[in-house]
């Protein structure tokens, strides 16, 4: 179901260590009051790097979706469906729905998880 | 300063060709330069891509000559209005005299194109959303039609329309893939195979090989030429995400920064202009160009395109080549847009011709509505 194993890397690390106890943390910078995804080095609005993780609240809302119906590459398995959830914290994910039906765009959702079979698991949202 | 004129244009062979890149490199190059009535010694500047790594340094090697302007940016699908504004400043400073325009794919005789993309592991967007399985690029045009057609009325009728008048295009154009088939009927689009929703098979551009070149001179050498030459009057670009989570609004693209610009720098207003060519790597590609350029409102574009205005004989030929839907899309369509444009501002187009066609715009969009770039361009 999900066999690409993303690769983490020294900014990113403390996110992937929180999905193995199922938290999504995201950074937030304490000078502009914002959070960002997806992580990175500095605050894109403030360019300081006074950034922490902080744990969210996990609802938000449909922005797009789309229903898969061809494998992108080898291991996936159509059909499936890939949404932008904009978060309650103002930010845009990529992520799947899970178990509904019929998505419709601005519908409330929230977080739930998929496991990675390197024990992380992938945020999706139902 | 110079005065920068486009001077020759050509494709390469299209369809399927079971060429090597670098073959069909040649016969564009070649061609466009016998379309301007230049030879290969007369280039001193070459822009193109996705040759290799080191594509402009490869074609260069690979014609024999030794260039003092190279670009190679790699933008997608828009690279090719891109290079117009690099080449315009190298050939208007004097850097460079003969600047040459390139783009070449084998793509479908090579089974090069993969539905999940090319992922580079390293990268944001490898490690947040290639995991989830999109279609790359396709699912995130999906996502901003599906945000289309929540929004607007008819906003999938429109994008059927949009598909519809390209094959009506490509109906009159000899070299289209679509030429002699027939007219797309709304029921066929409607039962077309789901790729990834709202997007069928229907509102995809084709997978062929193909591409071609365009040659920049100045006007002072363009004098004494063969071909009658074409004024580069402006040139806009954006460049906004790479990421499917950074731009927040997914119905307002790069098209809106990239035209204001190019439209101020030609100091003409949009109901000037004769003859449109906008990227449709997938119907909805079109319809946000034509509100991102200002042609119609935001939400607009769908009542702008439904009467038929865009189709051969109407009031707005848009895509009058067939379009990346039904005429050729060799993965980076861009070198063709401005071909086609050309082409209609020197009159050359035959049966699709534009009567008196004197101001074409060529606008390209590259990777996820990544980068947008528009030419302005005017007949002489």
């Amino acid at each position: 179901m999900f066999p690409y194993l993303p690769q983490e890397d020294a900014v990113s690390a403390p996110f992937w260590a929180a999905t193995r106890e199922r938290k999504l943390v995201i950074q937030y910078c304490s000078t502009c009051d914002q959070h960002q995804w997806y992580p990175r080095a500095i605050c894109i609005s403030c360019a300081t790097e006074n950034l922490t993780w902080r744990e969210v609240s996990g609802k938000g809302t449909v922005d797009s979706w789309t229903t898969v119906h061809r494998a992108p590459t080898e291991g996936f398995v159509p059909p499936y469906v890939i949404a932008r959830v904009l978060l309650s914290e103002k930010v845009i994910m990529l992520t799947r729905l899970v178990g509904i039906e019929s998505p419709a765009c601005d519908q409330a959702v929230e977080l739930s998880w998929q496991e990675l079979s390197d024990g992380r698991a992938l945020p999706v949202f139902g | 300063m110079k005065t920068p004129v486009i001077v020759g244009a050509a494709e390469c062979d299209l369809g399927v060709t079971n060429k090597s890149i670098l073959e069909l490199q040649a016969q564009a190059v070649t061609r466009a330069l016998a379309d301007a009535g230049l030879k290969i010694s007369d280039v001193d500047g070459i822009a193109t891509n996705a040759i290799s790594r080191f594509s402009a340094s490869s074609l260069a090697d690979y014609l024999g000559i030794e260039p003092k302007f190279t670009d190679s940016t790699f933008a997608g699908g828009s690279s090719f209005e891109m290079y117009v504004a690099r080449a315009y400043h190298a050939v208007a400073s004097g850097q460079c005299n003969v600047v040459v325009i390139s783009f070449a794919s084998n793509q479908r005789s090579a089974k090069s194109r993969s539905l999940g993309g090319v992922v580079e592991h390293h990268t944001p967007e490898a490690q947040f959303e290639t995991a989830y399985g999109p279609l790359f690029p396709l699912s995130y045009y999906a996502m901003a039609a599906q945000r289309y057609i929540h929004d607007v009325p008819n906003g999938r009728a429109a994008l059927s329309e949009i598909a519809i008048s390209a094959r009506e295009w490509a109906l009159l154009n000899p070299k289209a893939y679509r030429y002699g088939t027939a007219s797309l009927t709304v029921a066929e689009l409607e039962s077309a195979d789901l790729i990834s929703s709202p997007l069928r098979a229907s509102d995809c551009c084709l997978v062929t090989d193909g591409g071609g070149a365009i040659i920049i001179t100045n006007s002072e050498m363009a004098k004494n030429l063969k071909s009658k030459p074409v004024s580069i009057l402006g040139f806009g670009e954006s460049t906004t995400n790479t990421s499917m989570t950074t731009h927040r609004d997914l119905r307002v693209t790069g098209a809106k920064q990239s035209g204001e610009i190019a439209f101020a720098m030609a100091g003409v207003s949009r109901s000037d202009i004769d003859v449109v060519e906008l990227y449709d790597s997938f119907t909805i590609t079109t319809l946000l160009s034509l509100e991102g350029l200002g042609f119609a409102g935001k939400g607009e574009g769908a009542d702008f395109v439904l009467d038929g205005k865009t189709r051969p004989g109407g009031t707005f030929p848009l895509n009058t080549n067939g379009g990346g839907l039904s005429y050729c899309h060799p993965g980076q369509y861009g070198i063709l847009l401005l071909i086609e444009a050309v082409r209609q501002l020197r009159g050359e187009c035959g049966d699709r011709q534009v009567a008196n066609a004197k101001l074409a715009v060529a606008h390209g969009t590259g990777g996820i509505l990544s980068t947008n770039a528009t030419v302005i361009l005017g007949a002489n």
